[in-house]
């Protein structure tokens, strides 16, 4: 932190709050895609998992 | 022409995505573990904004990817008015959360290095107000998908928003040249070449490249989500419409008796 100088809060705030929108992007996206994975599998059992 | 439609077909584009898929995240993934040992490693501090140079590394590639996606989605656009192609509405419609949050890194982290070197987080200088304005277009975009059930009815509105939305991208990137702003020039994509010095340069081009491949490979999960979803969709509508005839039969045959 001391080698990053006074504006060390500001360098590390960033980083922090990049990983966090696009951390919960991520997660979002995956999870929508395990959800609608397993209602189009519960519909259609014969295309199963990720499949159009 | 002919293999783009060969690849636009979605049950082809399922069996492709899904072989690419691992090796553009991987390389996504070893891109930015380059790129931020570089940045906070081998990149010198700048002589004049110090150590705050490094919010560089994050900021310019969400702006470029911000810019990026919008740009994907215009093409789509198109794609969907002209050629009528779903696969293209699922691209334009997938690509919008993902350019959203990249302006939104964008407008965050430009507001974290404009306190230590601005002395203000938000100034209404033309760049941050066009950057702006594009996150309002991703959330306006967002919320009309949302508002219209039927998927195809719902392209083509949000094609025609994507288009006159569109005229916003040139203005991000011009408006350091149109307007006098406090953002400072572009210092990468110039005509005469970039002026940022290689050892920093390098690190920046690595990082761009990481968090594209890792936005591509997100682009790809949430277009096989949205085909998905519109499977899931018809196969829902046809079922509801074999119990309507099964309960209409019945009923007929419950009347004859």
């Amino acid at each position: 932190m001391s080698a990053l100088g006074t504006h060390a809060a500001f360098i590390i705030g960033s980083y922090v709050m990049a990983g966090i929108v696009l951390g919960a992007l991520t997660v979002w996206t995956l999870l929508d895609h395990r959800a609608r994975s397993r209602e189009l599998a519960a519909l259609d059992p014969r295309r199963g998992q990720d499949q159009p | 022409m002919t293999m783009i439609n060969q690849l636009a077909n979605p049950t082809r584009f399922m069996a492709l995505s899904g072989r690419l898929l691992p090796w553009i995240a991987g390389l996504g993934a070893v891109g930015l573990v380059i790129g931020f040992y570089g940045a906070w490693f081998s990149a010198p501090a700048d002589y004049q904004q110090g150590e705050t140079i490094r919010i560089m590394y994050v900021h310019v590639p969400a702006a470029w990817l911000a810019m990026a996606f919008y740009t994907v989605m215009t093409i789509s656009a198109v794609g969907a008015l002209v050629w009528r192609h779903p696969l293209a509405e699922v691209a334009q419609k997938a690509a919008a959360p993902i350019g959203a949050c990249f302006a939104l890194v964008c407008l965050i982290t430009g507001a974290l290095w404009g306190r230590p070197m601005w002395g203000t987080y938000w100034v209404w200088d033309a760049r941050l107000t066009s950057m702006l304005v594009l996150l309002l277009i991703y959330l306006a975009i967002i919320a009309l998908w949302r508002t219209i059930d039927e998927p195809t009815q719902a392209g083509r509105a949000v094609s025609i928003l994507t288009l006159v939305g569109s005229v916003n991208i040139p203005i991000i990137k011009f408006s350091v040249d149109w307007w006098n702003t406090l953002h400072q020039p572009a210092s990468v994509f110039r005509m005469d070449g970039p002026t940022i010095h290689p050892s920093m340069l390098w690190p920046l081009l690595i990082c761009a490249i990481g968090f594209s491949l890792l936005a591509v490979a997100l682009h790809l999960v949430a277009m096989r989500t949205e085909i998905m979803r519109r499977r899931i969709r018809t196969l829902t509508i046809l079922a509801a419409d074999r119990a309507d005839r099964t309960a209409g039969m019945a009923g007929y045959g419950s009347a004859a008796e």
